[in-house]
């Protein structure tokens, strides 16, 4: 037929090409960013990193070595009272979701926890900030991690909920035609069921967490020696990073991208595991 | 219109070797609902310690829903509702004050799809009734997994593999194991809703067998949509109907030899000789 | 051991009346809606911190807080027009570069990739939303502002330089760097929520119009984008909304200058940066709740868009079925 021929169809044939280069392109673009900053990462943070970064304390401005030893130690304890808080809260509302979560509540909180995940974390941050730092007096352990456990409440809820949601009734059927009480049957046999899915959901609430730097601006705050008191200031990766990248001094800069390798490797690690542990579970 | 107590025929029930635990199970002028909707009105039927009794009818008619208030599961489904008696060996289960949880373990179910708990081992699954309620003894739990497993006719195929995943075994030997973990909390009656309609004949005919041995400790009551089935099995026929207010109810309940060669209601003759349904 | 278990079970169908299961099942009950209620609690309280700490500066300098150019904590005077312009500034511009990129590798992603090369592909591309913002902040000093201030910028002000937005000093960080470096942030969010919500489109629209002869670009145009324009549309502004909240690649990158230039090559300052760097150093009640009420016009705002992107999303997600 004429449709095919002619200058129309030219046209037409050139756009389709045009564009779908355009989509792909776009595409590279992404992943070539991707690939640049994760590079860099790797190049300049490998040739800077050492035993001593994982050992070492900061060293005072102008002396050359020392590490960020109490910035990753900060982190991780940071990031476990933060999971204490978040982990029963979020995976508790959750199980409510997924069980009794059917009426206006249920709806209400769903929302509400959707309206949490949008909070800029800087506004998190002056929230702790209000409600610990200033009634203690002090930049706090406690405060970080309860900014954090904000930050990790969200993800946790919806990923338990949706886990839940996916076991079948039949199990619970089964469970209830035993004889087995309501609420053992969630605890004891519904939650297990999903629990490889809700067990992903939390680590990857904890991966975000630990990248965060804007709420620990004024609750953890930083420090530069060691600290294990749950109401005076601690060091974190991330501040750590931030502050030794916007300094001036290149031995600083240089651990700046030492503590970026291993905050980036700790996120890409933990999502990897999570993803293909997905996908293991799935074979039950 | 008032469906008369069957007799007892020698025949029909086999007595000998019963243990007295067996229960009967009376329900009297029972009606149940989801939400507003009526399914079933004003069943009564007696049902015999050491019988199988079958439910039979076509699909829709409330057989499901019957079993299911028998053992309370009904009142799982939100806003569902039951009106009238369920006397097991004589006391209303549905009495106030009268936990269903402790209904549930005297009176057990067997799904039409075998539900084993994917996340435990056959060991498991079979003691989870009594570890899950607290009535497991750690002494004796091997021998109490292995006693139901063998009334199950389960045991010498799995005997060996306790320990491996409940999932990890054929449709007809999952649906045996629901059967052995719900004969490990010792039910007085157990419900069977349909359990062989998703097995190829040969596992359906193991469970036929079986239910023929599990009589003399249990009083069985099954759902089927096979007639033939149901004739194998049972000494009892209870055939339900759903009119076309969409109700069900139970139509004829008698012996299972006279429903299937005398029946005494039209639509019960109708249903048996396969000319609807 | 067999009558044991019988008797242990059977004492009583009435044992536990009000006993075991239903004090079990009422406890289990409590608790868990408690938790999920401390979430709305959480959220309430937040609302109130956040007003409550910005009232001394609302009743001080009333709505033309919003309206005020000076930024000057010596004199106590505080406006906040310079942080929303460059906020404004910087999240349009992200949305500018990145949208479409964004758009063309989720359009790439959900319809054009081939089956094999979909997954990895869509993982990578969330990948980049994994990285913390501090390390995208990072990466954005050492290779972003130099690669600006070295080639990108020289070049726009030989070229538009007539234009008032790329005349001045170049710096290298600025609005420009700060709107790239968001713009590259939120590529991912724009790109998955776009691609999930084409995928969404049924095949049946896909397949009138190829029956029809259409060529692959026009079953998207025709079919695709217009079908899941309200989805498209709320994934723009899930990244908007994700672009005004970010902090810390943003401050790393803006030049921390409180003023407004009508040049992208001018150093700015956002509502999240300066509380980000300003907030330890608010020694007064007034500075602080001067700072706390940015939070607030920045929490309101995003709280906006993002109750309006939802919306968009899931009418296409879930919403009205296409006949």
């Amino acid at each position: 037929m004429d449709v095919y021929q002619g200058s129309n169809h030219m046209r037409r044939k050139i756009a389709n090409a045009v564009m779908l280069g355009l989509a792909g392109l776009a595409t590279a673009l992404a992943i070539l960013l991707l690939f640049s900053v994760l590079g860099y990462v790797l190049i300049q943070g490998g040739s800077a990193i050492n035993l001593d970064f994982f050992t070492q304390l900061p060293k005072p401005v102008g002396e050359p070595g020392g590490g960020m030893a109490n910035a990753i130690v900060g982190t991780l304890i940071l990031l476990g009272i933060a999971s204490l808080i978040a982990l029963p809260i979020g995976i508790g509302a959750g199980i409510y979701l997924a069980e009794l979560g059917s009426g206006r509540l249920g709806t209400t909180v769903r929302f509400v926890t959707d309206v949490l995940t949008g909070i800029p974390s800087i506004t998190i941050g002056i929230f702790a900030y209000t409600l610990l730092v200033l009634p203690m007096r002090s930049f706090s352990t406690l405060a970080g991690g309860f900014a954090l456990a904000i930050i990790m409440i969200p993800t946790v809820t919806r990923a338990t909920e949706e886990m839940l949601k996916l076991v079948p009734s039949s199990l619970r059927e089964a469970s209830l035609a035993l004889g087995i009480p309501y609420w053992k049957t969630v605890l004891r046999v519904v939650v297990p069921a999903a629990m490889g899915g809700i067990v992903t959901g939390a680590t990857l609430a904890v991966a975000r967490a630990g990248g965060e730097t804007a709420p620990l601006l004024f609750t953890a705050f930083g420090n530069h020696f060691w600290s294990l008191s749950l109401n005076r200031p601690i060091a974190a990766l991330p501040l750590q990073v931030f502050v030794y990248a916007i300094s001036p001094y290149d031995d600083w800069r240089a651990q700046a991208w030492a503590g970026a390798l291993v905050l980036v490797g700790m996120v890409l690690v933990i999502n990897l595991v999570a993803r293909f542990f997905v996908r293991g579970t799935r074979m039950q | 219109m008032s469906i008369p107590r069957p007799q007892l025929a020698v025949s029909a029930v086999s007595t000998e070797n019963a243990r007295s635990e067996a229960k009967s199970v009376e329900i009297k002028d029972l009606s149940a609902w989801y939400g507003p909707k009526l399914a079933i009105e004003g069943v009564t039927i007696s049902i015999l310690p050491n019988t199988v009794t079958a439910i039979i009818g076509p699909s829709g008619c409330g057989k499901s829903t019957l079993v299911r208030c028998i053992n309370r599961m009904h009142e799982v489904v939100a806003s569902a509702r039951v009106a009238g008696k369920v006397l097991l060996d004589g006391e209303d289960i549905y009495a106030p004050g009268i936990d269903p949880v402790m209904v549930r373990r005297r009176i057990g179910m067997v799904f039409q799809r075998a539900n084993p708990f994917p996340t435990m081992s056959i060991f498991d699954n079979v003691a989870s009734g009594l570890k899950l309620n607290g009535l497991a003894d750690r002494r004796t739990l091997p021998a109490v997994v292995e006693r139901s497993l063998r009334q199950a006719a389960l045991w010498e195929e799995v005997k060996d593999k306790l320990g491996h995943a409940g999932t990890a075994l054929s449709g007809g030997q999952q649906q045996r194991l629901c059967i052995a973990r719900a004969l490990a909390v010792e039910p007085d009656v157990l419900l069977m809703d349909e359990p062989a309609s998703a097995l190829d004949p040969v596992a359906t005919l193991k469970i036929e067998e079986l239910m023929q041995e599990l009589k003399r400790d249990y009083t069985i009551v099954i759902v089927t949509h096979n007639m033939q089935q149901a004739a194998r099995v049972s000494e009892y026929t209870a055939f339900m109907l759903a009119g076309e207010d969409r109700v069900g109810r139970l139509i004829e309940y008698g012996e299972t030899s006279r429903i299937f060669t005398n029946p005494k209601d039209r639509r019960t003759e109708d249903y048996i000789t396969g000319r609807f349904g | 051991m067999a009558t044991t278990v019988r008797e242990r079970t059977h004492a009583s169908l009435r044992a536990s009346k009000g006993g075991i299961g239903n004090r079990g099942d009422q406890v289990f009950r409590w608790v868990v809606t408690a938790l999920a209620v401390s979430i709305l609690a959480l959220v309430a309280l937040i609302v109130f911190k956040m007003v409550d700490g910005s009232m001394l500066s609302i009743s001080t300098f009333g709505p033309g807080f919003l309206s005020g150019t000076t930024w000057d904590p010596v004199f106590r005077h505080f406006g906040a027009l310079p942080f929303i312009f460059g906020t404004l500034v910087t999240s349009l511009l992200a949305l500018l570069i990145g949208g479409p990129i964004a758009l063309g590798a989720g359009i790439y992603l959900a319809e054009l990739s081939p089956g094999w090369l979909r997954t990895p592909l869509s993982f990578l591309v969330e990948l980049l939303a994994a990285i913390p913002s501090v390390v995208y902040g990072l990466w954005g000093i050492f290779v972003l502002a130099p690669i600006l201030s070295s080639m990108v910028e020289p070049f726009l002000a030989n070229t538009l330089g007539f234009l008032p937005l790329f005349q001045g000093p170049l710096y290298g960080v600025g609005m420009l760097a700060g709107g790239l470096i968001l713009a590259i942030m939120i590529i991912p969010t724009i790109a998955a929520v776009s691609r999930d919500v084409m995928s969404a489109v049924p095949n049946s629209q896909r397949e009138a119009l190829l029956a029809l002869g259409g060529t692959q670009w026009e079953v998207i145009k025709l079919a695709v984008l217009p079908y899941a324009r309200s989805g498209i549309l709320g994934a723009v502004i899930l990244g908007l909304g994700r672009a005004l909240g970010e902090t810390m690649a943003v401050t790393m990158l803006i030049g921390n200058r409180p003023e407004i230039s009508a040049s992208l090559f001018a150093p700015s300052y956002t509502m999240a940066s300066v509380i980000a760097n300003e907030f330890t150093e608010a020694t007064y009640d007034l500075y602080l709740g001067a700072l706390i009420e940015i939070g607030l016009v920045l929490f309101g705002v995003t709280l906006i868009l993002n109750a309006v992107a939802r919306l968009l999303v899931w009418r296409v997600a879930y919403g009205p079925t296409g006949g």
